[in-house]
C-alpha cells in the first residue's frame, strides 16, 4: 500500500480539493506549480539556506538518558522546539514564503490557533516584507495574549475571527473566506497538513527536513537510519507528518500518532479525532472530522490550543484507516504531568502540544533497545501560564 | 422537463430568491416559499444551513447559525418539504455544503428530492472534478439538475467545460467576494457581464452574489437570464418576517 499522496490528491480514501469555485483559479495555480518550484535548484539552495541560517537548523536529535532510563527504552527528542520562533511551524513559512514569491504574490493571509503558526507566518513576512493578515478565532486571542502581541511586533496585522465557535476551524474559515476575496495577489499559507490538494502535500514536504535529518542523525548515533518507532502529536498533523515522512512506506518502522483526548474520549469535551471522527469534509479536503449525526462540525476540546481541531489531515486519516499508524489519545491531565516530568527529567520545557507525545511512554511499554524518536515539536514558553495555573506554582 | 429547464425557454428576466430554511423561525420553511410563489418569484434556492459556510458572508452564515440552534437538520427539511408539491409548481434548489449531504447519504439525499419533487442542487464545495468522478450518476438518475458556479476568474476554458458538464443554468457569481457583498456592480462586472454573453453559452446564466435591489438586478439581467437575491432577502425578513415578503419582491421589479 502507498501512504504518500497520489497524483489525484488523494491519500487513500481521504484528501482531494473539495472547494468552492471561487478558489479553483488559486489552487489550481498553485497545484500545477508547486512541485516545479520546489524542484528548482535556486529554490532549494534559498530554502536550505534560510533553514540553516534563520532557523538554526539542522535542530538536535538528543539522546534523553534520565527519560529514556525512567522508561526502559532508548529515547531520542528532535528538538523542533530549538528553531527559531519555537516550534516545526517555521519550516513551512520558510517554504510558503518563497513559493508566495515566486508565484507573484504580495499579500499573504494565514489562520492561527494557538499563535505558533501566525508567529511563524508573521516572522517570515518581516523578513521578506510581504503584508501579513492573520485570523485567529476571538477567543484564542484573549487565551494567547503573548503571541497576539508578537506577531503585532513583527509588522502582522491580527484579525479576530467572530463567527461560530471562534476558534481555530473558524479562523480558518475567515482566512478561506479572505482568500476568495482576494483572488489575483494573495497567498494563503495554511499551517498543516490540511486543506484542499496540494497543501497537505506541499506541507508535508516542506516539513520533511524533520525526518531527512533524523536519517541522518540516527547513522551517526545509532549506525543505521531507521528507528523502532516515530512518535508525535497530531492536532492537523504538520509536525508529526515531517517526522513519518520518509518512514511512511518503511514497514519496520512504527509509526505512533498521539491525538489530544481532552478530558476524556467519552466525555464530550475532546480533540480525538481518530476515535470521534466521521469520514466528512472540511476545509476543501475529505478526511476525517467531529460532527453531528447531521453533518454539522463540532467543536473540539483540548487544553493545548494546538490540538484543539476537528479535522485531521488526509495523511493521518489514511494511516489511520489502514492501520499503518498506531493511535493513542491522552488527556489533559495525563500531558500536562508528562510536560512537567520531562522539564524535571531533562531540563526541558515542551509545548503541552508535545507533551502529549511523551504521556504515551507511561502506558505503552517499549523494549529495552528499541529506538523511539519523539519529535519534541515546540517550546514551553507559550504555555508557561496554562502550566503555572494547573500546577499552582506562581 | 424539469422544471428549471421549463422555466428558462420563458421570454422574461428571471427572479430567483435564496433564503435560509428554518429561518427566522424553524416553521418559516413552507410559508415563505408560498410567499414567494405568489408574488412571483420566478425559482428559489432553499438553503440547507451549515455549520461552516465558506462561501458565505455574515449575514447568510448568522442565518445558518440561527437556523440551527433553532434545530433545523436535513431530515426535519425533507419533512417540512413532504407535501410541497401540492402547492409549489415553481422550480425549487436546495442550496447547501456538502458535507450534511453525505452524513445523510449521497444516494438517500437525491432519492429524497426526486420523491420531494426538488429539481436541482448547488454544492459550491462540490467542484466539477470530483463531481464527475464520483457523483454525477447518482445527480442524473434522481433528475437533479447540479448547477456550477463561474467567477470573474474563471478562464474561457474551464467556463466551456462548465458549460459542457451543465444541463440547466450557470451559476454566475457576479464578483470576487464571498455573498452579501453591497459595493453595488462597476465596470469591472460590466465588462465581466459582456464577456461571459459574448461566449454564446448553451446554458443560460443566472448572476448571483450582490444583487439587493432593483438597479443591481437590471445590471445584472442585461445580458444573463435572471438574477439570485440572497442576503438582501434575509436582511428582509430578520427586520420584517415572512409577512412582509410581498414588500421586498414588489421593490425588486
Amino acid at each position: 500500500m502507498n501512504y504518500n499522496v497520489n497524483e489525484k490528491g488523494y491519500y487513500g480514501d481521504f484528501g482531494g480539493a473539495y472547494i468552492p469555485e471561487m478558489l479553483y483559479p488559486n489552487v489550481e495555480e498553485l497545484r500545477q506549480n508547486y512541485l516545479k518550484i520546489m524542484q528548482e535548484a535556486d529554490f532549494q539552495k534559498e530554502f536550505h539556506e534560510l533553514l540553516r541560517e534563520y532557523v538554526g537548523r539542522p535542530t538536535p536529535l538528543y539522546y534523553a538518558k534520565r527519560f529514556s532510563e525512567k522508561y526502559g527504552t532508548k529515547v531520542y527528542l528532535k528538538r523542533e522546539d530549538l528553531c527559531h520562533t519555537g516550534a516545526h511551524k517555521v519550516n513551512n513559512t520558510i517554504g510558503q514564503i518563497l513559493m508566495a514569491q515566486r508565484l507573484g504574490k504580495k499579500r499573504i493571509i494565514a489562520e492561527t490557533g494557538a499563535g505558533q503558526h501566525g508567529v511563524a507566518t508573521a516572522t517570515v513576512c518581516a523578513l521578506m516584507g510581504l503584508e501579513c493578515i492573520v485570523y485567529m478565532g476571538a477567543i484564542d486571542i484573549k487565551r494567547q495574549a503573548p503571541n497576539v502581541a508578537r506577531m503585532k511586533m513583527l509588522g502582522a496585522k491580527v484579525i479576530p475571527a467572530e463567527s461560530g465557535s471562534k476558534t481555530l476551524k473558524d479562523a480558518t474559515n475567515e482566512a478561506i473566506r479572505d482568500w476568495i476575496s482576494n483572488p489575483t495577489d494573495t497567498h494563503y499559507i495554511i499551517g498543516s497538513v490540511v486543506g484542499p490538494h496540494p497543501y497537505p502535500d506541499m506541507v508535508a514536504r516542506f516539513q520533511s527536513v524533520i525526518s531527512t535529518e533524523v536519517k541522518k542523525q540516527l547513522q551517526e548515533k545509532e549506525n543505521r537510519d531507521t528507528p523502532d518507532y516515530v512518535v508525535a502529536c497530531v492536532g492537523g498533523g504538520s509536525n508529526a507528518a515531517g517526522l513519518y515522512y520518509h518512514y511512511l512506506d518503511n514497514p519496520k518502522v512504527g509509526i505512533i500518532a498521539v491525538e489530544a483526548a481532552g478530558k476524556g474520549i467519552d466525555s464530550g469535551e475532546s480533540a480525538a479525532t481518530s476515535a470521534l471522527g466521521k469520514e466528512g469534509i472540511i476545509h476543501g479536503s475529505k478526511t476525517l472530522l467531529m460532527q453531528t449525526p447531521d453533518g454539522q462540525i463540532t467543536e473540539p476540546y483540548s487544553i493545548s490550543a494546538g490540538l484543539d481541531y476537528p479535522g485531521v489531515g488526509p495523511m493521518h486519516a489514511h494511516l489511520f484507516r489502514s492501520k499503518r499508524g498506531e493511535f493513542i489519545s491522552v488527556t489533559d491531565a495525563d500531558a500536562m504531568q508528562a510536560g512537567l516530568e520531562l522539564s524535571k527529567l531533562e531540563g526541558i520545557i515542551p509545548a503541552i502540544e508535545t507533551a502529549h507525545a511523551l504521556a504515551i511512554f507511561k502506558d505503552r511499554k517499549f523494549k529495552k533497545d528499541d529506538v523511539v524518536v519523539v519529535n519534541l515539536s515546540g517550546r514551553g514558553d507559550k504555555d508557561l501560564n496554562t502550566y503555572i495555573e494547573y500546577f499552582d506554582l506562581a | 422537463m424539469n422544471r428549471i429547464n421549463k422555466k428558462m425557454q420563458e421570454g422574461k428576466k428571471l427572479l430567483s430568491i435564496y433564503f435560509t430554511a428554518g429561518y427566522p423561525d424553524i416553521e418559516d420553511t413552507m410559508p415563505t416559499l408560498e410567499a414567494l410563489q405568489e408574488n412571483g418569484v420566478d425559482m428559489v434556492e432553499i438553503g440547507l444551513p451549515f455549520s461552516d459556510p465558506l462561501a458565505d458572508g455574515p449575514t447568510i452564515q448568522e442565518s445558518s447559525t440561527h437556523a440551527l440552534k433553532n434545530g433545523m437538520t436535513t431530515a426535519k427539511l425533507f419533512e417540512q418539504l413532504k407535501d410541497v408539491r401540492k402547492t409549489i409548481d415553481i422550480p425549487l434548489i436546495i442550496m447547501g455544503y456538502f458535507n450534511p449531504v453525505l452524513q445523510y447519504g449521497i444516494e438517500d439525499f437525491c432519492a429524497k428530492c426526486k420523491e420531494i419533487g426538488i429539481d436541482g442542487m448547488i454544492l459550491p464545495d462540490l467542484p466539477l472534478a470530483e463531481y464527475e468522478l464520483h457523483y454525477k450518476d447518482i445527480f442524473e438518475k434522481n433528475d437533479l439538475k447540479f448547477i456550477f458556479l463561474i467567477t470573474p476568474q474563471t478562464s474561457d476554458e474551464r467556463i466551456r467545460q462548465i458549460d459542457q458538464a451543465s444541463d440547466s443554468f450557470i451559476y454566475m457569481v457576479s464578483t470576487a467576494s464571498t455573498t452579501g457583498a453591497t459595493s453595488g456592480f462597476s465596470n469591472v462586472q460590466r465588462d465581466y457581464f459582456e464577456r461571459i454573453a459574448s461566449l454564446n453559452l448553451k446554458n443560460p446564466q443566472i448572476v448571483g452574489f450582490g444583487i439587493k435591489d432593483s438597479e443591481t438586478f437590471i445590471t445584472a439581467t442585461k445580458n444573463a437570464k435572471g438574477a439570485i437575491i440572497g442576503s438582501a432577502f434575509i436582511k428582509h425578513i430578520t427586520e420584517h418576517g415572512v409577512e412582509k415578503i410581498d414588500d421586498f419582491v414588489s421593490k425588486i421589479r
